[in-house]
């Protein structure tokens, strides 16, 4: 009855995700530890941004070998939501439940900026309350977040309908301006603006709830 | 081994100080103990040339919870709840290795944060390199930003402004000062107060090894050869072992089994376990066999000295040790039981199972030597008083073309936008910023409490070089006008102290003349300072650096979205609060004006009138909460000139009339304080209210779209394309960088 926000060792924007979905939404959250095994009876899963074990590797790539992933693989393959935010979708690009990768930034530096996205489908649980076509104002805060993957990969995306969000002003060379997929199902989502930064007008922009409200009605039980 | 003359000199100890510890001791010291009292009466751990003029700060007020004294200032906010702030530098860290040493400078400051209980919201850093022309300092100021950012970002606390200035004298001695400011409950405050006989020393966080020895004082041969290793003095920092250290250490605060917590920061478990033993009035027994260790064969000298990055010391609750371990094994991190509290009041370190120390903990904390050095003579300068140490004011060039110097202006390294800096730093992480880095002041909510916090960074070592007392109240003054433009109440400060060589008494009369600026300004403006640091030697061949305080201050506020700095829409009137100012000859040599258009330095820093600034800071904050303003932004460096184009959008300009009694360079670009542009749709209720507040606020123009125009019916100096100005201001700096 609930979205379960995984708190990696490094986990940065857990708080944040945890009060956008339960204070700007009304929703319900509750943290993960990374070392469970189990979900229990989450309705929804959230991979949150930080440096998930210091990221002193390649992002993401130790976080997919905790304990709670292989949970989270079972949970995604059984039709489960799972939304991967920064380095959540680092995370969800390492576990293979999304395809391509997640470069250094085309400049080499962090950028942490808010920018205009491109709604490109509706046709998903993360983006079903949205307009095609609709831009978003969400801030990015990231070092690798240069979306790849080869042309084939990047076609398949496109016919297939599974590209999510475009960046208006591409800020750190993603391919095909790519900045949020989905997987094949339509169930696993990973974006590398943060929508729970942009849930209340104080933060200056409200852009992240469409996302976050696409999700609640998905699973009418992610509602308090 | 026997302490010889030399090796006390090396040691940075006077002959004098080498006998106060034999006195103290009553006999001589070892090897080891020399070791211990070097760090611990050092300047930068003991204040000696400071202390006794630090003394005279404000440190008292109706908000203060904890002054001075402790890992920082804490002050409450109302609701139960208090906020954590301090500034420290890393100055000559962050010479030698801009990112390690910005980097730990971060994680130092977040630790003294975090050791009091609070969680860290927000971080500003004040930064000062030389100029951008010469290679070096652009790559020390990259590795310093990225520095920076590496340990905030991964640390997750927004970096949410600050300042970054350049001059000459910070060529060889760049600045780098971090302010950091954490959030906790007024009941759940930890202190570094060793109690309880018997209660155990429990060593948390990292593995100690032998980097940053001496990183408070220095190394030495004898050192080096008793190592057998050289090691950098400068530390590296691991923000992912300090993120897990924080989310541990605030977990096991809430056991209840903590007593007592400290960081390990300069002289790390030397200064951690005599402080903690000194505040409590108790001993500490260590067993240094018991350190986790990263590295074999270090000697207890080495383990004493070490500046490791990412520990804490804990006293806790005896029998309930087992608590605080679950907690640090959760998060993955050691903790050991290393040593004991005792009656005796004596530090005793065992190593081998020899006692190699044994020092009564008041010796190392409160017996330092305390110095009044000689100070009676004018502080240091060598600026004239006149434009090229010529006399009348009409010897100053007039400008050939006032349009041109404002663009040059606009890009000039200390005016243009450190977006390129910013951008680098995660600034909406923690999701409470609601005004973020390019503005006035910073502000954040604090989602517990439901109101917010504004904070302001601000030196200026040009107008103290000219006059430390003037420049020093000058910061204090601009600190507190930036936050009153966003609507906060300032309520409480921290300062960062940067000079060169006390030892000269013309350095050291710069350092008593600015505390003594910051002390009357601070007491005026009811902003105590609560905490802070000193760093002192900031000196290369003999040239010091400016005389630079840093002052940090803090306001309290409603949560709401404050009048931006920009312009909103066309037709709006301009009014300028506070009216023109007076800006002379005398006093333009301190402009910016001065520095980038004529290349010159001289005179004296503006003139400030305390009450009149206040009476201004009253002011706007009616106009603020009256919803009188549409946008309100305050002028500094620059002058009324540069604060316009700061309020352009690309699309919104503005056009102003004015008739200045003065030269109309000194008029646009002089920087008479106690100043604040703003716009309203409704100027006659704004000049009702200054006229109750008794501050001059003429209409000085309308906004208008895409030109920014100043000037009267007869002449018309200023007249620039939006477009122009926004080009000018914002891409500086990248192509300065970019310089090859």
């Amino acid at each position: 009855m609930k979205v379960g926000v995984i708190v990696f060792p490094g986990s940065n924007c857990d708080h944040d995700a945890w009060y956008a979905i339960n204070e700007n939404l009304h929703g319900r959250a509750e943290f993960i530890w990374h070392q469970s095994s189990n979900l229990s009876d989450v309705d929804a899963v959230l991979l949150p941004g930080g440096f998930s074990y210091g990221d002193y590797l390649r992002c993401g790539a130790i976080a997919r070998f905790s304990p709670v992933m292989s949970a989270v693989k079972k949970f995604a393959a059984d039709g489960g939501l799972v939304l991967g935010v920064c380095n959540g979708f680092q995370i969800l690009v390492e576990a293979g439940l999304l395809p391509g990768a997640l470069l250094r930034n085309q400049d080499l530096k962090f950028i942490c900026r808010e920018l205009r996205l491109r709604t490109e489908t509706t046709h998903s649980p993360f983006t079903s309350k949205l307009e095609k076509g609709q831009v978003l104002r969400l801030p990015i805060a990231h070092g690798e977040g240069r979306y790849f993957a080869d042309d084939r990969t990047l076609d398949e995306l496109e016919a297939e309908d599974r590209v999510t969000f475009r960046y208006l002003d591409n800020p750190n060379g993603s391919t095909r301006a790519i900045a949020g997929i989905l997987n094949r199902g339509r169930n696993v989502m990973g974006m590398m603006p943060h929508p729970e930064r942009a849930c209340d007008p104080l933060m200056g922009s409200t852009s992240g709830l469409g996302i976050f409200e696409s999700m609640l009605s998905a699973v009418p039980a992610l509602t308090k | 081994m026997t302490i010889t003359p030399e090796l006390v000199e090396q040691h940075q100890l006077t002959p004098a100080e080498y006998q106060k510890i034999v006195s103290l001791l009553g006999r001589e010291p070892s090897y080891t103990e020399l070791g211990v009292f070097s760090v611990m009466w050092s300047e930068h751990c003991s204040y000696k040339s400071s202390r006794i003029h630090l003394k005279k700060l404000p440190t008292q007020g109706k908000y203060v919870v904890q002054g001075p004294g402790e890992n920082a200032g804490i002050i409450g906010i109302g609701g139960g709840w208090v906020i954590a702030f301090k500034i420290e530098s890393h100055n000559h860290p962050s010479y030698i290795e801009p990112f390690q040493g910005a980097a730990t400078g971060v994680g130092g400051i977040l630790r003294d944060i975090f050791t009091m209980g609070a969680r860290p919201i927000a971080v500003m850093d004040s930064l000062r390199f030389g100029p951008l022309d010469i290679a070096r300092n652009r790559r020390i100021l990259a590795g310093v930003v990225s520095g920076i950012a590496h340990y905030g970002n991964c640390f997750g606390v927004p970096t949410v402004g600050g300042e970054c200035i350049f001059e000459d004298c910070y060529s060889a001695n760049p600045l780098v000062n971090v302010f950091a400011l954490g959030v906790c409950r007024e009941n759940e405050i930890f202190y570094a107060r060793a109690s309880g006989i018997g209660n155990p020393v429990i060593y948390v966080g990292a593995k100690t090894g032998r980097d940053g020895i001496h990183g408070a004082s220095m190394a030495s041969a004898e050192f080096t050869e008793e190592s057998k290793q050289k090691r950098p003095n400068v530390q590296v920092g691991d923000p992912f072992l300090e993120k897990l250290l924080l989310e541990a250490c605030i977990e096991a605060m809430k056991t209840g089994a903590i007593v007592a917590i400290q960081d390990m920061g300069a002289a790390g478990l030397t200064s951690s376990s005599c402080e903690m033993g000194s505040r409590g009035g108790v001993g500490i027994d260590i067993d240094l066999d018991l350190v986790p260790q990263r590295e074999s064969g270090m000697t207890a000298y080495e383990m004493l000295l070490s500046e490791s990055q990412e520990r804490m010391l804990i006293v806790a609750e005896k029998g309930r040790e087992n608590e605080v371990f679950d907690v640090f094994r959760k998060w993955g991190l050691d903790a050991v039981t290393i040593g004991v509290v005792t009656p005796d009041g004596n530090l005793r370190i065992r190593h081998h199972g020899e006692v190699v120390a044994e020092i009564p903990n008041p010796a190392l904390a409160d017996e330092a030597p305390k110095y009044n050095r000689p100070h009676g003579v004018r502080p240091h300068r060598k600026a004239p008083m006149h434009f090229m140490g010529d006399a009348a004011p009409d010897r100053i060039p007039a400008s050939k073309d006032l349009n041109a110097d404002l663009l040059r202006l606009l890009a000039a390294p200390d005016i243009c936008s450190k977006r390129w800096i910013w951008e680098q730093y995660d600034y909406t992480v923690r999701t409470n910023t609601i005004v973020g880095p390019g503005s006035d002041a910073a502000v954040v909510r604090v989602k517990e409490t439901g109101t917010s916090i504004a904070m302001s960074l601000d030196g200026n070592g040009r107008y103290c070089y000219l006059d430390p007392r003037e420049g020093a109240k000058l910061a204090v003054a601009e600190c507190c006008r930036n936050l009153a433009t966003t609507g906060a109440v300032p309520v409480a400060a921290t300062n960062n102290l940067n000079f060169g060589n006390p030892e000269r008494p013309e350095i050291m009369a710069q350092l008593v003349e600015a505390i003594e600026g910051i002390a009357e300004a601070c007491a005026f403006f009811e902003t105590p300072i609560t905490g802070g640091n000193v760093s002192l030697y900031n000196e290369t061949l003999g040239e010091g650096i400016y005389p630079t305080p840093v002052l940090g201050i803090i306001g309290l506020m409603k949560t709401a979205i404050p009048a931006p700095v920009r312009f909103k829409a066309p037709g709006a009137h301009i009014l300028l609060l506070g009216g023109l100012g007076e800006n002379h000859a005398l006093r333009f040599g301190s402009s910016e004006y001065a520095k980038v258009i004529l290349g010159q330095l001289w005179g004296l820093p503006p003139q400030l009138d305390m009450a009149y600034e206040k009476r201004v800071h009253d002011c706007i904050r009616e106009i603020l909460a009256a919803g009188l303003a549409e946008s309100a932004h305050d002028l500094s460096d620059g002058g009324l000139a540069v604060a316009l184009s700061e309020c352009c959008t690309t699309e919104i300009g503005a056009r102003i009339d004015i008739t200045p009694a003065e030269r109309i360079d000194f008029a646009l670009f002089g920087e008479a304080p106690s100043r604040i542009v703003l716009t309203s749709l409704d100027p006659d209720r704004v000049r009702e209210i200054a006229l109750l507040f008794e501050v001059a606020c003429p209409v000085i123009g309308v906004t208008m779209k895409g030109r920014l125009q100043i000037g009267n019916e007869t002449t018309m100096w200023i007249d620039s394309a939006t477009t122009d100005l926004k080009q000018s201001f914002e891409n500086s700096l990248p192509q300065l960088l970019q310089t090859t």
